[in-house]
């Protein structure tokens, strides 16, 4: 019996492992494959270059930085209201019956590829802003668009989650002393899910900033920093989806190294996010 | 509790060397005699998936496959050999030569407007302007009064390359342009903007997009044939050595008229 359960839990650390030395794996990759190139061209060209030619050995990726930080932050600025609201609504404000009846709802948009996301997009929203601002359509605004409707789900399930495990004594002390429903959830009930859901945009950001092929069908792809919010824009996802089907050499190398800055900005999100919700944990 | 975290570190630098080590064992079979590989040019690989399959149904038994990459790959895979044949859609840069180069087929690079678009000719200094950012309206070149909205391929893409080298003639593709990452992208952005201009492969024009004439001259089969239509590129075969056996075989069948009709199948321009 004991040797069963031993071998039980080294298959579950087998399993475990798998994880460990995936992310191990891919870290050293592309830190293998893009560090030279960085080394080469310099750290401080490369991330604040404003020139991306790759043929003609200019490497830099400040507008793919600028693009991605615009384009999540369209992304929260358009799917955090929603989202909040969302949650509010089916944590608060209606029985389970009618929540259970929304809820597949937003589990469907989590579930919807994002490449229907993209056509949505590309046949729809782009044509729509050309007929009403002009230009080309594709711009920082139809990327916001599709990207906050596509984190929506992120934000509304991990902030309902926080806004139903408010402990109930704190609803019902706010509603002793006098407070309505609105009062006490903007005064009681959303500080008290204040981290959870700074979490869950946080979560929500990194889900956007690592979209890629939605964002490639409908920004335009420009390598260059968009001038407003009509603009084209490429994102840091983008520029690697684009061009590595025929990159090679130090082109390649440069994408790798886009992956590399990707993966940090990444890294120190989710560090960011997992900071957060364990001082929820210590708040309980 | 330690040890098993030491068990786990064991583990992961064991699996860790097991998953480093197969990269170098990972080597490619020998080709057999039957089977040859191809490798490069997205645009040339549809045809070439085509000339494959029609040469395989007439010499059961062999098998040729065929896989993109790019020019630049189809080159580097030529010279390397880990391709039979590379295949590419650009002449080869001085750097490049060395390789025996077989031409198979002509492709006429189209410029294309939405249908809806009066233009009807352009020469090749006012693309060169639209794309370089320095004309930016349609009413500069004869048009209506409409921002010109530039839809051009991604860096590294054939297509992109031959206009470069065609049309660009060494100033650079303005940074404001609409980048597609495939030639359906760009004739799904054409054909969607009426104040949209790209350029794809005459192979693939249809109704949805409409070729403006270079120069007066109209984009057709004929007048790349004749060379009055300057916007015209090569699809290369490359070897390392000169071809023998399959590869060869493969190559002459390609300049076979049965092999050409399968360029004209494309819509590409025949060279024999």
């Amino acid at each position: 019996m004991l040797k069963k359960n031993r071998l039980i839990e080294l298959i579950l650390l087998l399993a475990a492992a798998v994880s460990v030395i995936s992310v191990l794996l891919i870290t050293v990759f592309i830190f293998k494959e893009g560090f030279s190139i960085i080394k080469e061209y310099g750290l401080f060209n490369f991330i604040l270059g404003t020139k991306w030619a790759p043929l003609s050995g200019k490497f830099g990726i400040l507008p793919m930085i600028i693009g991605s930080v615009y384009v999540t932050l369209g992304a929260i600025v358009i799917g955090v209201p929603i989202g909040i609201a969302t949650a509010i609504f089916l944590g608060e404000l209606v029985n389970e019956k009618v929540a259970r009846l929304i809820r597949p709802f937003v589990e469907l948009l989590a579930g919807i590829p994002s490449v229907v996301y993209g056509f949505y997009g590309l046949v729809v929203i782009v044509p729509l802003i050309r007929k009403m601002f002009g230009g080309s359509g594709f711009s920082v605004l139809a990327s916001s668009i599709i990207l906050g409707i596509m984190i929506l789900p992120t934000i509304i399930n991990i902030s309902e989650v926080s806004i139903r495990s408010v402990p109930k004594e704190y609803k019902e002390g706010s509603l002793a002393l006098g407070a309505n429903h609105w009062q006490t959830i903007k005064g009681v009930i959303l500080p008290a899910a204040r981290s959870g859901i700074i979490a869950s945009i946080i979560l929500g950001m990194g889900r956007a900033i690592g979209e890629t092929m939605a964002v490639i069908m409908v920004a335009g792809n420009s390598p260059k920093i968009p001038t407003g919010i009509f603009d084209q824009v490429r994102t840091l996802t983008g520029n690697i989806a684009i061009e590595m089907g025929y990159a090679s050499g130090k082109h390649a190398q440069a994408l790798f190294a886009t992956g590399i800055v990707l993966f940090v900005i990444i890294m120190i999100l989710n560090t960011i996010a997992n900071v957060i919700a364990r001082r929820v944990g210590e708040e309980r | 509790m330690n040890k098993k975290i030491v068990i786990l570190f064991l583990i992961v630098s064991m699996l860790s060397f097991l998953l480093f080590g197969c990269k170098s064992s990972n080597v490619q079979a020998p080709s057999s005699k039957k089977s040859i590989t191809l490798a490069g040019s997205t645009s040339v690989q549809p045809l070439a998936d085509d000339l494959a399959k029609a040469f395989m149904k007439k010499h059961p038994g062999t098998k040729i496959e065929v896989q993109g990459g790019g020019s630049a790959v189809g080159i580097k895979s030529a010279r390397d050999g880990v391709a039979d044949i590379g295949t590419s859609s650009r002449e080869l840069k001085p750097e490049e030569k060395g390789l025996n180069e077989f031409k198979i087929a002509i492709d006429g690079i189209a410029i294309v407007v939405n249908p809806s678009n009066p233009i009807k000719n352009l020469t090749l200094q006012q693309i060169r302007d639209i794309y370089a950012g320095k004309i930016k309206n349609w009413k500069d070149v004869g048009g209506k009064d409409a921002q010109i909205v530039v839809v051009t391929r991604e860096e590294g893409s054939g297509t992109r390359g031959a206009f470069e080298e065609l049309v660009m003639k060494g100033e650079s593709i303005t940074d404001s342009a609409v980048v597609q990452p495939s030639t359906g992208a760009v004739k799904q952005s054409i054909s969607q903007d009426p104040n949209a201009i790209g350029f794809i492969s005459m192979g693939v024009v249809d109704s949805t997009v409409k070729a403006v004439s270079i120069e007066g001259v109209e984009a057709t089969e004929e007048n790349v044939k004749n060379g009055k239509y300057k916007l015209q590129r090569p699809f290369l075969f490359l070897t390392k050595d000169k071809p023998t056996g399959l590869v060869k075989d493969f190559i002459d069948f390609a300049l076979s008229s049965e092999g050409q009709a399968i360029v004209e199948k494309y819509h590409y321009i025949r060279v024999k």
